[in-house]
């Protein structure tokens, strides 16, 4: 496969897991025959996560280190990004498919005139040309796709593609890039979100409440249990309409759909927009007190039971695991 | 202010989604409006209630369309506008894109707005492609829009937090769950939306040619997920389960 060039979210000084996801598949996609991986990366002081990316596959790296670009803004990122890969001509281009790449990859794909495909969770890539797998209806389907012509520029589902072993002997290129930081959008304040706290979309464990759980009051209990696995908070769109929680906890075809490794599902019976957006996780646990419920048909593991007497023992076992490994 | 709202006939999210030959089944189909594409439309009548301005509902697709249309028009919109045309069944999201951006130029609108994501389709792509197409600013997944003085202050979410972003206008503006809660058609207003028009445009009216729709992306063919083995159902009672479980979690699924 000739040439893949990678964008390379970062956030306090880190580089973003989805990242290094699409730097290991492109360095995958383009084993044999070998063709150079370009991982972007937008923002002041970024140089120094140039050698991470090395280490899962990049060969080049193409650094936009400008005091301007700190904050993200769609317009000068996009530009950036496009400018990067009008320069390597590559045969394609992944980007995560994060609330960032969500936003971006649109206008990197229009600026260059090339065909997006959204959400891939898997390629396959013969004499330079790709083939994807996307779910489609949140998950109810899964699409095969092709492009025309190229760049061929895909956006990757977070969780899904494996990360290389990193080589710390491997070593990148670093080029240097400058781009018009000017953006007609931009942000003016952020409510951060709580510290430590997982992006639904991205997270690996994810802990979910339905109607089970009775009412707002009783929600503290799904956060405990998320907090005793390091884990997301999620919910059914039955209590986020009811106004429990947030709408953007919402797992299902008009929330986030999801892939993590572990989703634990609790009071949710599974309504077939909630199972589209999560029953593409690995392993699914469903607690619930109707033996009959349909969540128990995707479920990995299955646990019959009043979720007021469950969760409060489980989370206290789970405390107690974490506690015992560490 | 002129408002054009891009609308989306989806299958309702309800739908046992079926597929043969490669394809989906559209018999049976329920049609709806993408619910996104709902709190945008509902968001531009309530700007329009508050400034004043006129609200023109746009939709690609074939006939079935104009029902969604005829809808929107009885909440509220003024007009709109259907594009039309064989040329666009073949059209991927870029095409899509062109096509609608080709009739916002007719409109000269203040802004745009859209769902943040067509719902069956899932791309998330439309607004951005159309916003970089007009070359004008986006801000995504809007939670909360406030016009002032030629301006939009936008909330949105962002990676498990929210921002407010400032954008000049024109503008795109892609709208999420949480914007607002979308109003039913009233009878008055069902009676109002017989007699507004709806204006069709083919590929030809907005100067757009086979070639320059010619797809970049090709859906070669749809399968179903492959099904999930069955479950192991953990007995006992609560304290029992829970030891249980996290153990299988550990030692069998290795996921903790």
């Amino acid at each position: 496969m000739p040439g893949i060039v990678t964008f390379a979210e970062h956030r306090d000084g880190k580089l973003r897991r989805p990242s290094l996801e699409a730097v290991s598949e492109a360095r995958r996609l383009t084993a044999s025959p070998g063709g150079p991986v370009t991982a972007v990366l937008v923002g002041p002081g970024t140089e120094s996560l140039a050698a991470e990316l090395a280490s899962y596959g990049a060969d080049k790296v193409h650094v936009f280190d400008d005091p301007a670009l700190g904050t993200y803004a769609t317009e000068p990122y996009a530009r950036a990004l496009a400018q990067a890969v009008t320069e390597a001509k590559p045969a394609a281009v992944l980007v995560p498919f994060t609330a960032m790449g969500k936003d971006m990859a649109p206008r990197v794909a229009a600026r260059l005139g090339a065909g997006l495909v959204s959400d891939c969770v898997s390629f396959t890539a013969r004499d330079g040309r790709l083939e994807a797998r996307r779910p489609m209806y949140a998950g109810k389907a899964y699409a095969t796709v092709r492009w025309e012509g190229e760049p061929q520029v895909a956006t990757l589902r977070p969780n899904v593609f494996p990360l290389e072993k990193p080589d710390a002997s491997r070593k990148a290129q670093v080029v240097k890039g400058a781009v018009d930081t000017s953006a007609r959008a931009k942000v003016t304040a952020v409510h951060a979100a709580a510290a430590g706290k997982v992006e639904l979309s991205e997270a690996q464990i994810i802990v979910s409440g339905g109607r089970g759980l009775k009412g707002p009051e009783n929600f503290h209990l799904i956060q405990g249990l998320a907090d005793a696995l390091g884990a997301a908070v999620g919910a059914s769109r039955a209590v986020v309409d009811a106004g429990w929680v947030d709408h953007q906890y919402q797992v299902g075809q008009t929330g986030k759909t999801v892939s993590p490794t572990l989703y634990v599902a609790c009071g949710i019976s599974g309504a077939i927009q909630h199972l589209a957006g999560m029953s593409s996780s690995k392993i699914i646990v469903a607690i619930n007190k109707d033996p009959d419920a349909p969540i128990f048909k995707v479920a990995s593991y299955g646990l019959v039971g009043d979720v007021f007497e469950i969760l409060p023992k489980l989370t206290e076992a789970a405390k107690g695991y974490f506690a015992g490994k560490h | 202010m002129k408002i054009v709202v891009c609308i989306k006939q989806v299958p309702d999210t309800e739908t046992r989604i079926r597929v043969a030959d490669g394809k989906v089944v559209e018999t049976d189909v329920n049609w709806i409006v993408s619910p996104y594409d709902e709190f945008a439309l509902e968001e531009a009548l309530k700007i329009k209630e508050a400034k004043g301005g006129e609200v023109v509902l746009l939709s690609l697709g074939p006939e079935r369309v104009v029902s969604a249309l005829r809808n929107g028009l009885a909440m509220g919109a003024d007009s709109a506008v259907h594009l039309k045309d064989a040329k666009f069944d073949a059209a991927d999201t870029l095409g899509i894109a062109q096509a609608l951006a080709a009739a916002v130029k007719g409109l000269s609108p203040d802004l745009v707005l859209a769902g943040q994501q067509g719902v069956g389709g899932d791309n998330s792509q439309v607004p951005g492609l159309l916003a970089e197409l007009l070359d004008w600013p986006q801000v995504t997944v809007a939670v909360m829009i406030e016009i002032q003085d030629g301006k939009a202050a936008v909330e949105r979410e962002f990676a498990g937090a929210h921002e407010t972003w400032a954008t000049a206008l024109p503008a795109v503006i892609s709208a999420q769950k949480g914007l607002n809660e979308p109003r039913y058609a009233s009878l008055k207003g069902i009676m109002a939306a017989k007699k507004k028009m709806i204006e069709t445009k083919d590929a030809a009216a907005l100067g757009l040619s086979a070639e320059s729709l010619a797809p970049k992306t090709r859906i070669v063919s749809m399968d179903m997920p492959a099904a999930r083995g069955t479950v192991k159902m953990i007995e006992g009672d609560p304290e029992t389960q829970s030891r249980e479980l996290l153990r299988l979690l550990h030692e069998e699924a290795k996921v903790i």
